[in-house]
């Protein structure tokens, strides 16, 4: 990237004229004001003409007004070659980064991007990037847009979309005004005439132009006299294949009158440019605001592609409309489920029907249905005999979810796990596109109802769990009694299952052991998988031990963990309680937790005996609705987590 | 009159050049004729009666060629400025998209510009249009005639033009301001398109 630009390439050492006017006053507000007026502004004319020249004033003239501005000259050449670096670096990225923070990027001779895509998509990116943060991108080529071959169609509307000047050869009075000035920097008098005789002679562009002047200027050094009118004529007609002038001004362009034509016709170029390109500029500000915000603009593209501008305003007009209309639907929706704001569907006017149709089902079917806690994952089970077949059952559903196993119903006694194992599948299913798994207790499920029925929204709550992907029930033995709940689960099992929904049920016992629980929803959960989970095997103590053990941060000692596998324990939630109070033990006595010290503190006094063990391990406790919930997942439930005390209830 | 026909890609102005008789409107046409290279214009209708005043119209089409992809044309009328021609003035104000009021810089005149320039609001709000809402320039000509005879463009100003419309000087017998006000009606014309939207 070039840092320094070239401080003699400035609009005050530019000399206008008829050929350049457009694009000098084009270049001179683009300096002025980077990235409001044309952008990009896309200059191009045959070599020598001056592209390079207004490129650099326009980085002047952006410093020069405002100090800090980020002005960054590069020829394409500059440009692939740091692309192939940045890209054989893996920084593609960086590069980009790079160029889209610049406040004026300077690119000229993109007539190379000829039939190189790659290097156009990237360039296209960086074009994205710097319009749509007002930044300004001026490019020359020495030849239009349309012309480069195979260039992008984007490319080729980015450009068309701002503004195209050109730049022509200089005419007679604007070479004579090229000479004077050149000779003048110089220091070097040239007679008038002799300028006149030079400028006389058509020339392509301003660098033949000029290596003319040299010849006189050369000529006139080693000589000590001035050159004469007759001689330059003589000298540049000598060995020049340049067309001589019949005489003096005879093949000179039109007098200096035919300049006011000229200028007329630069002004009317300048307004049509503006005017006829508002439509498109309108489109382009539209596609810019819009899809900035992350909105289609499919529909406002497609008119840029049009030849005639058929009803622009009314497109426009639509489009804001049903954007309109689809906020209306995503702050809707942000009522219901702010889960679902960020739904493309709500981002593509396209699909405004969709938007509403999403809308209404979530009205319907009200907020989604509470989800897995993620505190119980796979990963934290431990397997051992005593669950092998849950655990296996667990995940061919987690696989192939509504297909092998359909329900699944974990049984076994509080403490051994259902819950963590339930929650765990939900976690997993959760992680599908789409899903929408609605994973809760029994007595969950029982209050929602009550609810509902007492709000008379008992549809809607239906609806809602209707649209679960899978349906997974702990403690469905809770139901035990409650005729109305369970008619309710018995026909949302029979809507899911008809979908082909995952269901997984959790219970006590054997359905059919659970007294008080309809017969039609006890033979359709038999009708799955029944899979139980026993008293912990050691195995699994083995496990939970170390990971609790090591979850404390310190060495793990063996024997310590064998003598606590080695208890007696009929959940793991009281090999759990075993371990927290031989540690929670040693940390109040400062000492390391060992064997023996567990063995002292577990065998060795009579108070280390649990009032509770008799009774219950799992701490259950009443709850507002007559139902046995367990002391974990009242704890994990509670509304507020700082009010929460764990208290080992010894 | 369409102006900026995008079926077509063409882009076709009306213009209009309105004034008291002998004020140079003509004399305007005629300038911007000799500089306009030959296939840049086309023939210069021009009805006059027998002491050179103008009967119906001049008219005056240029060809700009291709601009932005756009077929450009500019057609430049005038109006007899002789009060009882005020039929054809209305005639050809008829579908104008810009007018230039050539005023006669002379003192004496200053009436007979008042009164051209009432003509002209009568005439455009009867076509349901005014000065406001039409593209308009003032060119107090003459400027080249000795101080004493004319008003400065100051005082033409304060007596014509209220509304701080843009005003040139000129002697359109040499040229001298005859293309800024062209120029300036042309792009204020094209302007008016960005207010009004593509046709």
């Amino acid at each position: 990237m070039t840092e320094q630009l070239n401080p003699r390439l400035t609009f005050e050492t530019l000399v206008v004229g008829a050929a350049n006017r457009l694009a000098v006053t084009a270049a001179r507000t683009v300096g002025e004001s980077p990235g409001t007026a044309y952008n990009p502004l896309f200059i191009y004319g045959e070599s020598g003409l001056g592209k390079t020249h207004l490129l650099t004033a326009i980085g002047h003239l952006a410093r020069h007004l405002v100090t800090d501005a980020d002005v960054e000259y590069v020829t394409l050449d500059e440009f692939v070659e740091q692309y192939h670096a940045a890209v054989a670096a893996g920084q593609s990225e960086a590069l980009r980064g790079r160029f889209g923070r610049v406040d004026v990027l300077l690119l000229d001779d993109v007539q190379f991007l000829t039939n190189r895509r790659e290097l156009q998509a990237e360039l296209l990116r960086i074009l994205e990037q710097l319009q749509g943060a007002n930044r300004q991108i001026v490019l020359t080529s020495d030849r239009p847009p349309a012309e480069i071959q195979e260039l992008d169609e984007r490319l080729l509307s980015r450009f068309d979309g701002g503004l195209v000047v050109d730049l022509d050869a200089p005419d007679y009075e604007t070479r004579i005004a090229i000479l004077k000035r050149r000779a003048g920097e110089r220091g070097v008098p040239v007679d008038p005439a002799v300028l006149e005789v030079v400028a006389g002679i058509r020339v392509h562009n301003v660098r033949e132009l000029l290596g003319l002047l040299n010849r006189i200027v050369a000529y006139q050094a080693v000589s000590d006299v001035p050159i004469t009118p007759e001689a330059a004529h003589q000298l540049l007609a000598g060995d020049a294949p340049l067309p001589r002038p019949s005489a003096a001004g005879a093949d000179v362009a039109p007098a200096p009158p035919g300049d006011e034509f000229a200028d007329f016709l630069s002004g009317v170029t300048m307004a049509v440019h503006e005017q006829v390109g508002v439509w498109r500029s309108r489109i382009t500000e539209c596609i810019k605001r819009w899809g900035g915000e992350g909105y289609r603009t499919a529909r406002l593209e497609h008119l840029l592609k049009q030849e005639v501008p058929t009803g622009v305003e009314r497109v426009i007009r639509e489009y804001e409309r049903d954007v309109d209309r689809l906020r209306g639907f995503q702050r809707a929706m942000a009522r219901v489920d702010p889960h679902r704001v960020s739904d493309p569907i709500f981002y593509d006017p396209e699909r405004l029907t969709e938007a509403d149709e999403l809308v209404q089902s979530a009205l319907r079917e009200g907020r989604p249905p509470p989800g897995p806690s993620p505190a119980w994952l796979f990963e934290a089970l431990v397997t051992g005999e005593s669950n092998r077949m849950a655990l296996n059952a667990a995940n061919t559903v987690i696989a192939s979810p509504g297909v092998t196993y359909n329900p699944l119903v974990l049984t076994g006694p509080p403490g051994v796990g259902k819950t963590h194992v339930l929650h765990a599948i939900g976690n997993e299913l959760q992680g599908d596109p789409g899903a929408r798994v609605a994973c809760l207790s029994a007595q969950e499920f029982v209050e929602e109802l009550l609810d509902a029925i007492d709000g008379d929204r008992v549809e809607a709550w239906r609806k809602r769990y209707r649209g679960a992907t899978a349906l997974l029930l702990d403690d469905v033995h809770l139901l035990a009694g409650k005729e109305r709940s369970q008619e309710e689960l018995f026909n949302l099992y029979n809507t899911l299952l008809a979908e082909d929904r995952q269901l997984v049920f959790t219970l006590v016992d054997q359905p059919s052991a659970i007294d008080g629980l309809d017969r039609r929803l006890v033979t359709r959960l038999e009708g799955g998988l029944v899979a139980g989970l026993d008293e912990p095997d050691p195995d699994v103590r083995r496990g939970v031990l170390f990971r609790r053990l090591k979850a404390k941060d310190r060495a793990v000692d063996p024997e310590l963990v064998e003598y606590l596998t080695a208890r007696p324990a009929d959940s793991v939630r009281s090999v759990i309680n075993l371990v927290q109070r031989v540690l929670r033990a040693a940390q109040a006595e400062g000492v390391e937790p060992t064997a023996p010290f567990a063995k002292a503190l577990l065998e060795g006094a009579a108070h280390t005996v649990r009032a509770s063990a008799g009774v219950r391990t799992s701490g259950a406790m009443a709850s507002a609705v007559s139902s046995m919930r367990s002391r974990e997942k009242v704890v994990w439930e509670w509304p507020d987590p700082e009010e929460r005390v764990i208290e080992e209830l010894a | 009159m369409s102006l900026v026909n995008f079926t077509t890609r063409e882009i076709t102005c009306k213009i209009v050049y309105y004034g008291p008789g002998r004020s140079g409107k003509t004399t305007n046409l005629h300038y911007i004729y000799g500089r306009v290279p030959n296939d840049r214009r086309g023939r210069m209708v021009s009805l006059a009666t027998e002491n050179e005043r103008t009967l119906f119209f001049d008219f005056l089409p240029l060809d700009l060629g291709n601009i932005s992809g756009f077929t450009t044309r500019f057609h430049l009328y005038t109006v007899p400025g002789q009060v009882y021609y005020d039929a054809t003035r209305k005639l050809v104000l008829q579908g104008a998209d810009g007018v230039v009021f050539v005023a006669d810089s002379q003192a004496r005149q200053l009436d007979e510009n008042i009164e051209s320039l009432q003509g002209l609001q009568a005439n455009l709000v009867a076509m349901r249009s005014d000065m406001r809402s039409m593209p308009l320039v003032f060119q107090y000509n003459k400027q080249d005639l000795p101080p004493e005879l004319i008003l400065r463009p100051d005082d033409l100003d304060d007596a014509l033009n209220f509304w701080g419309i843009p005003s040139y000087a000129s002697d359109a017998l040499q040229g001298k301001g005859v293309f800024e006000t062209l120029r300036a009606i042309s792009e204020r014309v094209l302007r008016r398109l960005s207010q009004e939207g593509p046709r």
